[in-house]
């Protein structure tokens, strides 16, 4: 059973100065697994994910990805940017505001890690970012520059340069909150299909039917620490917890007075 | 007036023009290597000793007169045994005056660059001097570009300077020139224009250049 656990995640916890805003979350993620993790902004969770691969690096805890200590040397002391990069490359992240890059056009963006991190060479890190970006829809895009796309394009661009890293884990965090509803949509489906693969996935997100539908557990977090945890069916159809009842509740009315 | 004055005030200016331009490009040649070396080191470190030294080093630089500066270079180094002739004291000295400006306009650039960009190039693995180079940096220096671009006009006003260190440029040329023909308001009007064209002529550049990086 151990053998089949790619993320471990053990007692996370992240402080700024007295004020805690991680309380020592640990869950852990099976290969090809997927999880959510919903509740209120301020929950944590986007926190959570970062610490992951140490965007925000914890203050506490500590995360194993199949079996290696991410982060921290075996002293037990913080790495480097330096001596995390081979580690961070290992995990694609997809972020709330894509965070393309603008000097570079569609391909170079995806190609960037291939190339300059996995060493591949020009033209075979440009045709694997060519497949992805037509595995995104967006082959005919590949030349344009980032800022002439639209959101849900630029967040499907994103998603590729993730893929490029053929990444063993994928970090998505909140990554339709920036868009359009319109372009909601677009993005979902890239995101399902991905999970159809049976990839790995940590998503942080507010759409719940979509957190329904792709992942295999979620985790409802509330002031810093796991609230509720268990098979998404069972999460939001019986939640137990009066808080993420009442947060299901908020939800469904909030739907219902957009509607 | 004659045209035997005329063609020396012709002669004394586009001779004095051909020096101002050597040492405004030498000086922003090396007024530019300095503040990337040293605001990209200051970018990549938080050792206490190289932020340190650069502090030193700019509020030195940009908290002492400039002809003060010069005169150290030129006069007070050749007191010292090191003489510099007067156009390596020139782009010298106003070269690492620069420094101390760019080094806090290639600062800002870099600061300019939201914080996702670096963000998504840790994300994918680039190392932090990578993330540097293939992010940061293109990013930053197009931000950096309007000021680095009005440096470039201060300092072609500022070469005005090296006159008063022997170096033949526009205005060493016209004094000498008024002090010969006493022409005063001819010869100083007609330098005047000359350094117009000059700067104008960077500051069209710099426009050009602008619109074709489109900063966004």
């Amino acid at each position: 059973m151990a053998a089949d656990i790619l993320l471990d995640v053990v007692n996370l916890g992240k402080s700024y100065g007295d004020f805690a805003v991680l309380k020592g979350v640990s869950f852990s993620l099976r290969r090809g697994e997927r999880v959510a993790l919903i509740g209120p902004s301020g929950s944590g969770k986007s926190t959570c994910l970062r610490a992951i691969n140490y965007l925000d690096p914890p203050t506490q805890g500590e995360v194993r990805l199949d079996g290696q200590v991410i982060g921290r040397r075996s002293d037990g002391r913080r790495m480097s940017d330096l001596e995390l990069a081979p580690q961070r490359a290992e995990i694609g992240m997809v972020f709330q505001h894509f965070h393309l890059w603008p000097h570079l056009c569609v391909r170079s963006n995806v190609a960037l890690q291939p190339r300059k991190v996995r060493g591949l060479s020009h033209d075979e890190a440009a045709k694997l970012a060519d497949e992805l970006l037509a595995k995104v829809q967006l082959g005919h895009k590949a030349d344009e520059m980032p800022h002439r796309l639209s959101g849900g394009q630029q967040q499907r661009v994103a998603i590729a340069r993730a893929l490029a890293q053929q990444p063993k884990l994928l970090l998505f965090d909140e990554p339709t909150s920036a868009l359009d509803p319109e372009l909601v949509g677009e993005v979902l489906t890239v995101i399902k299909e991905l999970a159809g693969e049976g990839r790995a996935m940590v998503l942080v997100t507010h759409e719940i039917a979509f957190a329904r539908e792709v992942a295999d557990r979620i985790i409802f977090m509330d002031g810093g620490r796991i609230v509720e945890e268990g098979p998404a069916q069972s999460v939001l159809d019986d939640p137990q917890a009066p808080r993420l009842k009442q947060f299901l509740t908020s939800l469904a009315q909030r739907e219902r007075g957009d509607g | 007036m004659d045209s035997s004055l005329m063609n020396a005030v012709v002669d004394a200016l586009l001779s004095g023009a051909v020096t101002t331009i050597k040492v405004t490009a030498g000086a922003l040649a090396v007024a530019l290597c300095i503040g990337i070396a040293l605001s990209a080191a200051a970018f990549l470190t938080s050792n206490f000793v190289v932020h340190a030294a650069v502090r030193i080093y700019v509020e030195a630089l940009r908290n002492v007169p400039s002809l003060t500066f010069l005169f150290l270079l030129y006069f007070g180094l050749a007191a010292l045994g090191f003489r510099l002739s007067s156009m390596v004291a020139a782009i010298l000295g106003l070269g690492l005056i620069g420094g101390a400006i760019t080094i806090d306009i290639f600062r800002s650039g870099f600061q300019a660059v939201p914080s996702g960009q670096a963000e998504a190039a840790a994300s994918i693995g680039l190392t932090p001097l990578a993330a540097f180079r293939l992010i940061i940096l293109p990013q930053g220096l197009r931000f950096a570009l309007p000021s680095l671009g009005n440096y470039a006009i201060a300092l072609i006003k500022d070469t005005s300077l090296v006159a008063a260190i022997a170096a033949p440029e526009i205005m060493f040329n016209a004094r000498q020139l008024v002090n010969e023909t006493f022409e005063t308001a001819f010869i100083y009007g007609a330098a005047a224009l000359v350094y117009l064209f000059l700067t104008m002529s960077v500051a069209q550049g710099v426009s050009l250049l602008e619109r074709r990086l489109e900063v966004r």
